[in-house]
């Protein structure tokens, strides 16, 4: 049924997709960052898609592979009740590691990107209030980075004769350091 | 027996305030996890912590004497743990309630702390992943003796509280680093790398 929908996309927006296939039975369509608005614009306000919820936000971090980041939209249609998976890929570093915020179209996925934020560090332009969510603000970097250090604690508070940890003595990267969007 | 280095005067006065206070346990449950169901059971008919004098919650810490940390504490949460340490009265003991409380259990992450004993002094440790209301009583049993031989943290710090003039703690601060209860960032990540 959800091969409808790629065809659909392919109809639409042949320009728009890098990529696109199914995966042991979930359609997934890879779009370029640039044109990844109007596509999820289209996919909820056109009459045979009708995609009106968003249903989950993440963001795969694929250490050593070029580029890095896959930020995912799960979609799902309440009205035609199919799902489509939509992919874009990012790289790291300051300037590349962005998505346009999709705020404007659910207002669900506002948490949710301030969760991916908080997690991944990706930043998402837009973002009405782009904070921590889950982490506190005095926290540096982003901890589901495959680059953190597993046992990197930042802790806000120890007593002086507190027990001594097993944490590891890793050095955080130098370029995770960002820590709210100015 | 005023100053501070004195803090064990064994007197038969202290060994019946001791008595008293140990079978008067007014507990606050610090409950965030799962445990808090065998905590429930605990204090419930079947197991009944009354039958030790413990059974009354007060869900104000300034009106208990003995902190049960319930679960996990995070990172996140440490300072509001101290906090509700800080606002209990003395003097006042404190149970790690299964394993995450004790050590941080099976998380060994950026934002599990391992155990309560990095921010408040723990008394007594039961461990268990949750522990079987059985252990709990154990181990409640096992801080009435640490009371009844005065060996309790507090008890060590503030010195015989059935004398006159012991060591008053509401004139001393309650927290190392200022107001904000926070650390620097240096100080939380140091230079060279190393993460506490």
């Amino acid at each position: 049924m959800a091969q409808r929908l790629l065809d659909f996309l392919h109809r639409e927006r042949a320009a728009a997709l890098v990529e696109s296939g199914s995966h042991v039975g979930d359609e997934i369509a890879v779009v370029h960052r640039d044109h990844l608005l109007d596509v999820l614009t289209l996919l909820r306000d056109h009459a045979d898609t009708k995609m009106n919820m968003l249903s989950d936000l993440t963001v795969v971090d694929y250490l050593g592979q070029q580029p890095r980041f896959e930020v995912v939209y799960q979609l799902y249609s309440l009205v035609h009740k199919h799902r489509l998976r939509i992919k874009v890929r990012i790289d790291d570093g300051e300037e590349q590691c962005w998505v346009p915020s999709a705020c404007s179209l659910w207002h669900a996925a506002n948490w949710a990107e301030r969760e991916a934020w908080d997690l991944y560090g990706v930043r998402f332009e837009g973002h009405p209030d782009l904070r921590r969510i889950l982490m506190y603000d005095e926290f540096v970097g982003h901890p589901l980075r495959k680059d953190y250090p597993q046992n990197g604690r930042q802790p806000l508070i120890r007593r002086p004769d507190a027990p001594a940890t097993d944490d590891q003595t890793t050095r955080l990267l130098p370029d995770s350091h960002d820590r709210r969007v100015s | 027996m005023s100053e501070p280095g004195a803090s064990y005067v064994p007197t038969v006065l202290q060994d019946a305030v001791n008595w008293a206070q140990k079978y008067s346990l007014f507990t606050y449950p610090f409950a965030t996890a799962c445990c808090a169901m065998e905590f429930m059971s605990t204090m419930g008919s079947r197991y009944d912590i009354a039958r030790f004098g413990a059974e009354f919650p007060r869900f104000s810490p300034r009106q208990a004497d003995l902190l049960i940390v319930i679960g996990t504490i995070t990172e996140r949460q440490a300072p509001v743990l101290r906090r509700i340490y800080d606002q209990m009265p003395d003097p006042k003991w404190v149970m790690a309630f299964g394993v995450c409380a004790s050590t941080g259990g099976f998380y060994q992450n950026y934002t599990v702390m391992p155990g309560a004993d990095q921010v408040i002094p723990v008394d007594v440790y039961v461990p268990g992943c949750p522990p079987r209301p059985e252990q709990v009583l154990d181990g409640l049993m096992a801080l009435q003796r640490r009371i009844q031989e005065h060996r309790g943290h507090c008890q060590q710090q503030i010195g015989n509280t059935a004398a006159i003039g012991y060591t008053d703690r509401r004139k001393l601060p309650v927290l190392q680093d200022g107001t904000s209860m926070t650390l620097l960032p240096e100080e939380r990540m140091p230079q060279d790398g190393r993460v506490r």
